[in-house]
């Protein structure tokens, strides 16, 4: 006899795992062509986009149908979360469209003659989504608790890079326009951490039950006796 | 002067509330109910498909029961009872004057709120009507019954015990047993009334878990007074309340984003 409701639930799950693998893409082309200066990848990270955003829909469409199954306890979390992840991974793949976007209008003129260290800070965005989404798939809230405070390391980068372009700007007015394409792909990519964030947090929640957002322990393993 | 136990079929009228889906197995026609004096379904018409599983939800007294049980005749055993109307399955009226009701409950089983298994041994209980229905080879019975009991999910439970007392039985698997009793002899609908009421919530889960495996085969009807299993369990849902038919439609609309005022509320738990 077949279990209807888990299977639901794992319908549910595989939906986000879906999702969550075009957004990484999604996330992931856009930062090489903006590195890369790749014009038709740029292009391609909109279709990505469409297809996280119909992701999202499905994702919402299926949750609130396993709602009104009223589940409990672990299924319950479950659901919940994967709502919230969703419009995390929605909001991240139309931060990738931004980055391409600029990507796209930085192929059409002349690089910037400055060393910036957004490679490094992509890495690390990227590499924050990628260990949120396995600690989601493992169900590992240690891997998770690891990444969240890293995120004061991207919005540092951020700060960094912004006061770089801004210096620049004031030194080389011609390059206004650039630069600013630039500020706004380096802060899509600060915003990209935070949902990495927001998602760790959402597997702690789901994992251990406890709601760390906003409470100064998120450090702390679950403290249950 | 007493009224007779025979049910008067009256010229259909205009149903006041009606429902209609794609390919109907069971057309409801315009049916109303009286207990004596007393009205308890209104001109209620909606059609049920084939293998899906519709629920009758509603408070207490709305009369979804009593639907329930014009569906195989049942009511016909109750006093001062008058139906209007018609309802059709597999397009017969089973009202008709010709209708067999013993034919009639064979394709359309029932299970009800409390198991009532016999006394008798587990084998016997789903051999019982076999052998009511002409068959008798031993090794013909053994084959069926072992199906019956694989699909009401009990015979790795029971195999080992199968001429045991069906009353040693948990509550759940004394249901499972009526479950698989029904569906012995090969009924095309099966009517279930609460049939996970009085069960643990192991035993409810995996009622409703059968249910879902039998829609592939039976056209199932439900009533039930939790809305969450209404929710976890049927495609279609038919909100009841003092006999009139309210709302009926896909459960997933029915549960998120019903029509009527009255339904909201009753989902939401602001009466019943």
């Amino acid at each position: 006899m077949e279990n209807h409701f888990e299977i639901g639930i794992e319908n549910l799950r595989q939906k986000l795992l879906v999702m969550a693998s075009h957004t990484e893409k999604a996330v992931n082309d856009a930062v090489q062509a903006l590195t890369q200066r790749d014009h038709d990848l740029a292009l391609r990270v909109k279709e990505e986009d469409d297809v996280i955003d119909k992701c999202e829909v499905e994702i919402d469409d299926l949750a609130i149908l396993l709602l009104t199954k009223a589940p409990l306890a672990t299924n319950l979390r479950l659901v919940t979360v994967a709502m919230k992840i969703s419009q995390d991974l929605e909001r991240i793949g139309d931060e990738a469209s931004k980055i391409a976007k600029r990507a796209r209008d930085l192929t059409q003129e002349p690089p910037v003659k400055l060393t910036l260290d957004l490679t490094r800070m992509a890495r690390l965005a990227l590499e924050m989504l990628k260990t949120a989404l396995d600690a989601f798939v493992n169900r590992d809230p240690a891997a998770a608790r690891l990444i969240i405070p890293r995120d004061k390391e991207v919005d540092a980068m951020n700060k960094q890079i912004h006061n770089a372009l801004v210096q620049h700007m004031v030194d080389n007015p011609d390059t206004i326009s650039r630069c600013l394409h630039w500020i706004v792909a380096a802060k899509s990519l600060e915003r990209i951490a935070d949902h990495a964030t927001n998602i760790a947090e959402d597997v702690v929640y789901l994992c251990e039950a406890q709601d760390i957002r906003h409470t100064g322990i998120k450090n702390s393993a679950a403290s249950n006796p | 002067m007493a009224e007779t136990l025979i049910p008067k079929i009256v010229p259909q009228k205009t149903p006041a509330a009606t429902a209609k889906v794609g390919s109907p197995l069971i057309e409801i026609e315009a049916i109303s109910l009286h207990y004596g004096a007393s009205r308890a379904l209104k001109d209620i018409s909606l059609n049920l498909e084939e293998k899906v599983v519709t629920a009758f939800i509603g408070p207490s007294g709305c009369g979804k029961s009593t639907l329930l049980r014009c569906l195989n005749r049942m009511n016909d055993l109750i006093d001062n009872v008058r139906i209007d109307g018609a309802i059709k399955i597999g397009g017969h009226n089973i009202y008709a004057s010709d209708v067999d009701v013993i034919e009639l409950r064979k394709r359309v089983g029932m299970v009800f709120q409390k198991s009532n298994p016999f006394p008798k041994s587990i084998y016997e209980n789903v051999a019982y009507g076999l052998r009511l229905h002409g068959m008798k080879v031993k090794a013909d019975l053994d084959l069926r019954i072992e199906e019956c009991l694989r699909a009401s999910a009990l015979w790795d439970e029971v195999k080992d015990r199968l001429h045991s007392s069906a009353l040693g039985l948990s509550g759940g698997q004394q249901q499972r047993l009526c479950i698989a009793r029904a569906i012995a002899i090969k009924p095309e609908v099966i009517l279930m009334d609460e049939p996970a009421s009085a069960l643990d919530p192991i035993a409810t889960a995996r009622i409703e878990d059968l249910i879902l495996d039998l829609k592939k085969e039976f056209t199932i009807v439900i009533v039930t007074h939790n809305m969450q299993q209404a929710a976890r369990i049927s495609d279609q849902t038919a909100f009841f309340y003092i006999g009139e038919l309210v709302e009926f439609g896909a459960t997933s609309k029915i549960f998120t984003n019903p029509a009527q005022k009255r339904t909201e509320d009753y989902v939401s738990g602001r009466f019943g």
